[in-house]
């Protein structure tokens, strides 16, 4: 009896303390979200900013606030949740942090296709986002089926991924050559991912997608904890591993490419993410809400970093690009040593 | 070919003959240079995918030069050819000790993770020091990705001396680096110098790629595709490999050139952009061929 207590009281524990946590990611999220509102040229107090999220006419901060910060702010969150979660899932899913979004080229795949239908179609918003979509998807299952040959390995994967990514790259780089001078600045966007002149307009199906496809992720999410014990046993647990498998990734495959499609690849966020949330929140949970967060944080954080820090403004991509590297380097070097490669 | 012959000869026609003469010899010797530098990565790893391009190596000697640029106002291409084999130095020693560390050595998966970090952070650095300077970022460009356009006469005579230098490294460890493919212990017995000669033809291959890259910016997949490609054909005598691949690296990257001119024309896509397109498919192709383990 004592022991069942003891367990007892040792998981609602570890429930608030995750719900504790989770909170404070919300929070520190939020807390960037207002920062970002009001640092710029002009500098504008909390109460105008909330005024004029409140609809009120403020003389000059509701052009600089409502215009131009809060679609990039929103373009932030909801980018870095997609990257986020949707990183987590596939480092969750192939039981490797290096196997992700970024690593294995989907976003350079989404990228090639958006920049296609953007410079070569003349496409509109509803047709690039399809675009991005059906590039990341036809990306994955490309690499998937190469990688499959005669025996599956994440190595090997990871491999062919970076060779589909440096030819998609050097696609990229052909449609911006031929490309029309005059879209030129908007394509830019897809070599290393920016938060630059977004408007309102442009983001509604990221976050149509986002809305709809978390509660999917997170419904599906509870399997992937057991299938993170192997898929043995998580079928004889009652999951049916497959149905969830492919929703899982259908799901975050669709929330990355519209989310690159929308903002360009910004680099190593959903490589982070996950690694980051796990750190903090401990594995063994689903945590994709904490690692959308956390991929909230770091895009706004890189954002306000690129914007503010330096004499000059850089894209949110640079910033993360050269906070991520390391990162990657550091987690090779201990993947090394384990000899888990 | 009157511009060729006839130096009195001042037309048009000529000007423009005589600039893609030098555009195509300074693609010839990179290629070639790129090619060598390869085929000696990929014998001193003992790895079938080394390239600099996939070590992140000719990254490492962008950075340095871009750095150069932008903080000590270099500009003569005889001084900045310093800083790119620096530069290149400091990455491959990078990039391998990253990639050696654990059991089972530098496996070829290993390696092009480093490498592939190592750039990703190198060229947010480039991007980084450009950004700010408008005016540095047009003229150096093609340091992102890569072109043979920038060659003049002067590039030619300045990478002359480290071509030559890097071929005979080449060629003089060629018989000890054939010796050493069947395993430093017969190597070892035939008389090598395991350690000296390993040392010697990583140098060589640094000198190479950080002399071209720095004339010409980072390119990739040269040495990947020559060499393997050569080896597909003549087999793994490093004798015959290494000349070969220098030819066969030449001929890559000129027809890369030339087809880059071709489909970008009016412009031009740099020739970076054509060989990564041709040459990833080898690497996916290696991949897919290696047995799991080795990777």
């Amino acid at each position: 009896m004592e022991t069942l207590q003891l367990i007892r009281k040792a998981r609602s524990r570890k429930r608030r303390r995750y719900a504790l946590l989770t909170l404070l990611l919300c929070l520190i999220s939020f807390a960037l979200c207002f920062l970002s509102l009001m640092l710029g040229n002009t500098i504008y107090p909390v109460q105008d900013v909330l005024r004029v999220l409140f609809g009120e006419e403020v003389k000059g901060a509701s052009f600089a606030v409502g215009t131009i910060r809060l679609p990039r702010m929103v373009a932030g969150v909801f980018a870095g949740f997609a990257f986020g979660a949707g990183g987590y899932v596939f480092q969750t899913m192939l039981r490797n942090p290096l196997a992700n979004p970024n690593v294995i080229g989907i976003t350079t795949g989404s990228s090639a296709a958006a920049v296609f239908s953007i410079l070569i179609l003349h496409g509109s918003l509803m047709v690039t986002s399809i675009a991005a979509v059906i590039g990341g998807l036809v990306t994955v299952f490309v690499i998937y089926l190469l990688a499959k040959g005669s025996s599956f390995s994440i190595g090997r994967l990871i491999l062919i991924g970076i060779g589909i990514q440096a030819m998609l790259n050097s696609v990229i780089s052909y449609l911006l050559l031929i490309g029309n001078q005059h879209d030129l600045p908007a394509a830019m966007r897809w070599l290393s991912g920016s938060l630059n002149g977004l408007k309102m307009e442009t983001l509604y199906p990221l976050l149509i997608i986002v809305i709809l496809f978390t509660p999917i992720l997170l419904v599906y999410g509870k399997h992937l904890e057991m299938m993170e014990l192997g898929d043995q046993t998580a079928t004889s647990l009652g999951v049916n591993v497959n149905k969830a498998r492919i929703m899982l990734m259908l799901s975050s495959v669709l929330m990355i490419a519209l989310a690159t499609a929308t903002t360009g690849p910004i680099a190593f966020v959903a490589f982070l993410s996950g690694p980051i949330a796990n750190r903090i929140m401990g594995s063994g949970y689903s945590n994709i809400v904490p690692s959308g967060l956390v991929g909230v944080i770091l895009v706004l954080a890189a954002d306000l970093i690129g914007q503010h820090a330096f004499e000059a403004r850089y894209p949110v991509g640079v910033i993360t690009g050269i906070l991520g590297a390391p990162y990657l380097l550091y987690l090779l070097v201990r993947l090394n040593r384990k000899g888990g490669l | 070919m009157d511009g060729l012959f006839h130096s009195q000869v001042d037309s048009h026609e000529a000007n423009v003959v005589r600039q893609r003469v030098v555009r195509t010899i300074f693609s010839l010797m990179t290629g070639a240079a790129l090619g060598v530098s390869g085929a000696l990565m990929q014998s001193v790893t003992r790895n079938p995918i080394a390239d600099p391009s996939i070590l992140g190596v000719n990254t490492g000697a962008s950075l340095f030069v871009v750095s150069g640029i932008a903080f000590l106002h270099i500009s003569a291409p005889s001084q900045y050819i310093w800083l790119a084999i620096a530069g290149a130095m400091v990455t491959a020693i990078l990039v391998y000790s990253i990639g050696s560390m654990g059991s089972g050595g530098a496996t070829p998966l290993k390696l092009v993770l480093a490498g592939a970090a190592t750039s990703a952070i190198f060229s947010s650095l480039v991007s980084a020091i450009m950004i700010p300077r408008t005016n540095v970022m047009d003229q150096f460009r093609f340091w992102q990705v890569g072109s043979t356009g920038s060659g003049t006469w002067d590039s030619v005579w300045t990478f002359l001396p480290f071509l030559v230098a890097g071929f005979l490294i080449a060629i003089f460890t060629a018989p000890a680096l054939n010796a050493m493919l069947l395993g430093d212990e017969v190597a070892a017995s035939l008389g090598v110098r395991i350690g000296f000669i390993r040392l010697l033809a990583a140098f060589g291959a640094i000198v190479l790629c950080g002399a071209a890259t720095a004339l010409a910016g980072p390119i990739g997949f040269v040495g990947l595709l020559a060499t393997h490609v050569i080896r597909l054909i003549i087999g793994p005598d490093m004798r015959y490999l290494i000349p070969m691949s220098a030819l066969a690296g030449a001929a890559v990257l000129t027809l890369s050139d030339v087809c880059g001119r071709l489909l970008g024309s009016p412009g031009e896509l740099e020739v970076g952009v054509v060989t990564a397109f041709i040459g990833a498919p080898i690497l996916i192709f290696i991949t897919m061929k290696a047995k799991v383990r080795e990777l």
